[in-house]
């Protein structure tokens, strides 16, 4: 079985999940009543958080600019709707650490009334550069949870060969990106067209997982009349990471560090598509998102259009709530997605899913010492060894786990999935990455602290010269006038 | 036999003496060079807690084994773990606490603006004039603490620096099991 997924999908490694996409796949894309209030933080994504351009009290339009980008590497954030701010404060972020974040707090007042747009009735007679500024004023950002600002990958790739269109979605229970191929092909399909044009990539191909066939169906329709090529993919996790899909459709693999764009590869989103093509022809900035609600203990599993800033519950509540208590929240897919305790938090940008798993759903056991069975080495799809480097960590030689690749490692979670001993190897890994990291800074801030030392022990040499120089010129001073007062009174004398 | 002995091992020694002296004169390595490796990994604020004069004076106190490697406050436990292995000697982790990254913080209702702490910074991160608050850019503080102790009000203290999400990352697991 391990020879023919190797043979047939082209990847290393990899897991079979159980999909449980059958919840909510049939679901179409419904938009939930506006919620009363939406949290939006300034920080959804990465990089710098952006700046508060508007006041508390302000009135602002749907679309509206309230926070403006900071930096080469942040996005901007606009008002998912109309209504009033009333406060920009902490909140709780959605993030696994729970801290609090800056965060908008916007009283909506039901009107949805948009602010003025900068649509654009032949978008492809812009140039590469135009796309790529307008696309960053819309503050897009990578829609399959990465949330890497697009238009600086715009920027970045330009000139390359081959443009993958990411339509994996292979993490379990996620329908919102087949969703959205199911329904707004024609769409997606000019969105590639633009993100083509901006790179002015040679070649097009969309990836989906073969177990979307509705999905590859109307992505084929709607690229009839185009050159890109749809491909279906061996449904495998994780099949839809930036690297796993570039190996599959181009057999080509990122070098250990490097970029896709090293191999004159560039990889998006099919969400990211859309909210391009939205940005673009319409002048919509990103404000809101589709997101998957599913779950065993979710009563009706559905695939929503949210705005950025819906706290979680309200979906949940328009989900029809719980049909049996849940033992673990997870936002984002159930292997890489993240543990929330909160339902207060709101739906970011990054945010695919809002999943409330059972019990028997998690399944967690205790973990148990090692057997060095290497099942984990097999399922890394990157080719590391999952349990040597997680001893190394644990020994704390993480200089020892970096030689073996840690940095390489993707965090897909497939060694956590199938370790028998049920060993949280991603969270060694995850700590490791953190850890270094952090010293990293330490470094940096270190080297930095020096310069300002060494430049005020020079500053204070100088003002000492200075004042030495100074004193000796005014004693120089005073002994010339002297001697000049006393050569008076001799000649006065005389 | 005896004086062909004696004749070429005068010679030997004669020659390589000459050779050791030469090489002593030509090949003299300036300073201990472990010194300014050691330099280079202090935080390099002059700050003085060590008791020595600035960095460089702990540096060579370092290199000539005189100081206990845990000799440097600011640069926490990962200094003493990293000088340890570059000196070869056990690290005593006992005596020194990692309270972890740390700076110092203004308290702006009891700052009197009296510019003392402002003159002893070593790292210039401090801001202020008289009679003004005073305030500190994190960014520049190394938590010397030179400004705690010339503080006249107690305004300045050493606080722990706030994780953000920039900064938080996971802990380590807690079974010991991998």
């Amino acid at each position: 079985m391990k020879l023919f997924d190797r043979f047939f999908s082209g990847m290393r490694g990899g897991v079979h999940p159980e999909g449980r996409k059958d919840l909510s796949a049939a679901r179409g894309i419904r938009v939930p009543p506006l919620p009363k209030k939406l949290f939006v933080p300034l920080q959804q994504h990465i990089g710098a958080p952006a700046s508060p351009i508007v006041c508390v009290g302000e009135r602002v339009l749907k679309g509206q600019l309230i926070a403006v980008a900071q930096g080469n590497v942040s996005a901007p954030v606009h008002a998912p709707t109309s209504g009033i701010i009333i406060a920009l404060g902490d909140h709780v972020a959605p993030h696994p650490s729970g801290l609090p974040v800056p965060t908008f707090t916007l009283a909506c007042d039901g009107l949805e009334e948009w602010a003025a747009l900068q649509a654009c009735d032949d978008p492809f007679a812009l140039s590469a550069e135009d796309i790529a500024a307008r696309v960053a004023a819309a503050g897009i950002v990578g829609l399959g949870g990465a949330t890497f600002p697009s238009a600086l990958k715009l920027n970045l790739s330009r000139g390359v060969q081959t443009l993958i269109i990411n339509g994996g979605e292979c993490e379990p229970y996620l329908t919102c990106d087949d969703r959205i191929m199911r329904e707004r092909a024609t769409a997606i399909v000019e969105g590639i067209s633009l993100i083509a044009q901006a790179v002015a990539a040679k070649e097009v191909i969309v990836g989906i997982e073969d177990n979307k066939q509705e999905a590859i169906e109307a992505m084929r329709g709607a690229a009839r009349a185009s050159s890109m090529k749809v491909v279906a993919m061996p449904s495998m996790y994780p099949m839809g990471s930036e690297k796993q899909i570039i190996q599959v459709l181009t057999g080509q693999e990122i070098p250990a560090g490097g970029r896709p764009a090293d191999i004159g590869v560039l990889v998006h989103n099919v969400a990211t598509a859309f909210a391009v093509h939205q940005a673009i022809r319409f002048g919509r900035p990103l404000i809101s998102r589709i997101v998957t609600v599913s779950g065993g203990a979710i009563k009706s599993p559905c695939n929503v259009e949210v705005l950025v800033g819906t706290p979680v519950q309200e979906l949940i509540d328009f989900a029809s709530g719980y049909s049996q208590a849940a033992a673990r929240m997870v936002l984002g897919g159930p292997m890489m997605g993240q543990h929330i305790s909160n339902t207060g938090i709101p739906v970011v940008k990054g945010s695919s899913g809002i999943l409330a798993l059972t019990a028997d759903e998690i399944g967690h056991d205790a973990a148990s010492p090692c057997i060095r069975c290497s099942t984990c080495v097999r399922a890394c799809p990157v080719g590391l060894l999952p349990l040597e480097m997680a001893a190394h960590i644990r020994g704390s030689d993480l200089a020892g786990a970096v030689d073996l690749g840690l940095k390489d490692c993707i965090a897909c979670g497939s060694c956590s999935y199938v370790c028998p001993a049920h060993i949280p190897l991603v969270h060694y890994f995850n700590y490791a990455k953190g850890d270094l990291a952090a010293q990293e800074r330490s470094k940096l801030k270190q080297e930095a602290t020096k310069k300002l030392a060494e430049a005020r022990g020079e500053r204070i040499a100088r003002i000492e010269r200075e004042r030495a120089e100074m004193m000796a010129k005014r004693k120089a001073a005073r002994a010339a006038k002297e001697a000049a007062a006393k050569a008076a009174a001799e000649a006065e004398a005389v | 036999m005896l004086v062909a002995a004696i004749v070429s091992l005068t010679v030997l020694g004669t020659v390589l003496g000459l050779l050791l002296g030469l090489a002593a004169r030509y090949l003299r390595v300036e300073g201990n060079p472990i010194i300014a490796e050691i330099e280079q990994m202090l935080p390099g604020s002059q700050c003085g807690q060590c008791g020595y004069p600035g960095c460089t004076g702990a540096a060579q106190a370092l290199a000539d084994g005189s100081a206990p490697v845990n000799l440097c406050p600011p640069g926490g436990v990962a200094l003493v773990q990293a000088l340890a292995d570059k000196l070869g000697v056990e690290a005593d982790l006992s005596g020194v606490e990692d309270k972890g990254p740390q700076v110092a913080e203004v308290k702006e209702e009891i700052c009197i603006g009296c510019t003392r702490c402002f003159k002893v910074c070593p790292t210039d991160a401090i801001m202020g004039a008289a009679q003004q608050i005073h305030v500190v850019f994190r960014e520049a503080c190394t938590a010397c603490s030179k400004c705690v102790d010339v503080c006249p009000t107690e305004a300045l203290s050493l606080q722990d620096v706030p994780v953000t999400l920039q900064s938080w990352y996971w802990n380590k697991p807690k079974e010991a099991t991998a």
